[in-house]
């Protein structure tokens, strides 16, 4: 210990150095600071010797370190000396060994890289299996909560009112600004798109039925569930995320309990029950986009607007929308449970499940939504 | 490197006050007055400490006490609301100074590890080296870097391993590989056998004495492990009521009347800790 309070200095730079000695025949000296500061300069040195062993004279070093011990290791590796013939004085030599023992096993060969297509083709794979297991494991999961929610049916006292409570309040109540925000700005936007075009027909009276119908068929539930699968389903497998990384999913199984029935079907029951009541305020909210529009920019006055849409709206077109919300309900929920429940210990793993969760809960959303409006189509409603 | 030239003077500014820095060099670290508080919640008042040139100071002191909070306003992760700090003789101005002055002689061991996840065990330990030494060539950064490895006693094979495939313990040992990558003259580590089996605890100590005995760094270690205090520290600083209480060999500390301190090294562990390092081997 008590190593010398002497540090390198601008000067040291010059200081470090191998040189052959004259007139000692084959003997190289090594001198100076050995240290990080340069070891650049001295590995160009080290790499540059050429010819047969020699003896190497390491009693000119001031100051070592680590890395400086390296180097010398790699020296004496060139001349097959004796490190302990070398002149290293006392307190180096100590450095220099614990480095020497430490790296014996060195030159171990890089692991060979596979060609890139081969990567490629591997990475390609990977993921059509990887989509292949999700899809199975989304279908069990559905079907055990199915089961769960059976069960719960039968014997109802076994729902956690609270919980589900705290959720809609979650996912529903604290979503609805947001949400009428939202629809209010689409409702305006496709007001004034359909007044863009609809313009030249002498027909902008038909942007109350643009309007309504946009909202009434498609928009008031998509938007809704596009903005839950965001907010919500990312919430979700944050939640039980965290939950199985910290052990509590074991926890709650290790206590009797069932981690489907106290953290799944709670969640579940909260988004059917709030989807379509959201959906519902987000419908409503497009129409006031859209009449605000109607009635301050397109001059259409404000009873022609409420007649208009009155005559618009029926039954059918309201559950063309709203018959969605269930199942989008469902998708949503379950996507950002199960992602929440594959969460494997750490805080990245989270991450990743969340990013997941939200696209894949988003993907089916569309893809379901688009289903059905084929289907809605096919049989004339 | 320019500014090392302040550590020789350091020697000169420090005046020996006690017969223990008489004996001893020179002072690394040199906290005065240091004064923390969170809101309304004062953490350290009037905190003196000094930590002298290659001893192994282990701070101790019950959860919450603020050992962590005094590591990291000397690193300068945190800003202090008062008092001040000398590292190398230098007075740190700011958290920036602090950080500047830190990131190039000082090697930081966090209590998890802190590996970066999303780079292998090499390159986590080539990032100091890329940072302050970016005109290093590749393959002799590679190097140095697996010299680092080697020496925190990982084989080479680990090097190519991402941080989520290695275990606690090894995890430690990188992140000490990680932290000696610029061959720092100070070392602080956080807790640095928390989560480690008794075995793998005593490995890392014995490992963290010998790379201290070898390079000659100083080290500013907070722990809760007795064993840790017994086997390795050369002086123990114990934090309580919001200041350092007494900063000196453990056989003095013992001897302290204090209740913290007594429950603390006359507790029924502390008596096996103490046991077991007297015993002969």
């Amino acid at each position: 210990m008590g190593r010398e309070a002497v540090s390198a200095s601008e000067s040291s730079e010059s200081n470090a150095e191998l040189v052959r000695e004259s007139g000692r025949g084959d003997v190289l000296s090594a001198r100076g600071e050995w240290t990080l500061a340069n070891v650049e300069r001295l590995s160009e040195q080290v790499d540059s010797l050429t010819g047969p062993a020699m003896q190497l004279d390491a009693s000119g070093i001031s100051r070592l370190d680590a890395s400086g011990a390296l180097l010398l290791e790699r020296l004496f590796c060139q001349t097959g000396q004796n490190p302990a013939e070398s002149g290293l004085t006392g307190q180096w030599r100590t450095l220099f060994e614990a480095v020497d023992s430490a790296c014996d096993d060195e030159h171990e060969p890089e692991p060979a890289c596979e060609p890139q297509w081969r990567q490629v083709l591997e990475r390609i794979g990977r993921t059509a299996v990887e989509v292949g297991t999700s899809t199975r494991e989304l279908l069990n999961f559905m079907g055990i909560t199915v089961h769960r929610l059976a069960r719960t049916a039968a014997m109802p006292h076994r729902l956690r009112l609270t919980s589900t409570v705290y959720h809609m309040e979650q996912t529903g109540l604290d979503a609805v600004p947001l949400l009428i925000l939202l629809s209010g700005l689409i409702g305006a936007v496709v007001a004034f798109l359909g007044a863009t075009v609809l313009r030249d027909f002498g027909a902008e009276l038909f942007v109350i039925d643009l309007v309504t119908f946009a909202f009434l068929r498609e928009f008031g539930v998509l938007l809704t569930a596009i903005l839950l699968a965001g907010r919500t389903a990312s919430a979700f497998c944050a939640q039980i995320g965290m939950m199985k990384s910290r052990e509590e999913i074991d926890a709650i199984r290790t206590l009797g309990l069932d981690e489907i029935e106290v953290l799944v079907l709670p969640r579940l029951i909260a988004l059917l029950i709030t989807l379509p009541l959201l959906a519902f305020i987000a419908t409503l909210a497009g129409l006031t986009g859209g009449l605000i529009v109607s009635v301050l920019a397109l001059d259409i006055n404000l009873t022609l607007y409420l007649d208009r849409v009155e005559q618009t709206v029926t039954l059918k077109h309201y559950l063309v929308g709203v018959l969605k919300a269930p199942i989008f309900a469902v998708v949503i929920a379950l996507i950002g449970c199960l992602e929440g429940l594959r969460v494997a210990g750490t805080a990245q793993s989270v991450g990743e499940h969340t990013t997941t969760a939200v696209v894949r809960s988003l993907t089916m959303v569309i893809v379901i939504d688009a289903l059905a409006a084929v289907y809605f189509m096919e049989i004339g409603w | 490197m320019p500014g090392e030239h302040t550590t020789a003077p350091a020697a000169k500014q420090t005046p020996a006050k006690t017969p223990d820095s008489e004996r001893d060099n020179e002072t690394v670290i040199r906290i005065r007055g240091l004064l923390n508080r969170f809101g309304s919640n004062v953490v350290h008042r009037e905190l003196d400490l000094d930590v002298r040139r290659g001893e192994i100071l282990a701070v101790v002191g019950g959860s919450g006490s603020g050992k962590s909070v005094l590591m990291r306003s000397i690193l300068g992760l945190l800003r202090p609301d008062g008092g001040s700090i000398q590292v190398f003789g230098q007075q740190l101005k700011d958290a920036e100074d602090a950080q500047r002055v830190m990131s190039r002689r000082a090697g930081v061991l966090f209590q998890d590890g802190a590996l970066f996840s999303s780079l292998t065990v090499l390159e986590n330990v080539e990032v100091p080296l890329k940072s302050h030494r970016p005109d290093l060539p590749a393959q002799l950064r590679r190097d140095l870097a697996r010299s680092k490895i080697q020496l925190s006693g990982l084989s080479a094979s680990t090097s190519s391993k991402m941080p989520s495939e290695l275990s606690g313990g090894m995890r430690k040992r990188v992140a000490l590989a990680r932290a000696l990558a610029l061959e720092p003259e100070l070392l602080f580590l956080d807790e640095p056998t928390a989560g480690l089996d008794p075995i793998g605890a005593a490995d890392f100590d014995r490992l963290l004495r010998t790379l201290q005995r070898a390079l000659g760094f100083t080290v500013f270690l907070i722990t809760h492990d007795l064993d840790t205090l017994y086997a390795i520290c050369d002086r123990v600083a114990v934090i309580a009521d919001r200041k350092i209480l007494a900063a000196a060999p453990l056989s003095e500390i013992e001897q302290l009347d204090h209740d913290w301190i007594r429950d603390y090294f006359h507790g029924p562990r502390a008596r096996a800790a103490r046991n077991q390092d007297t015993a002969p081997g």
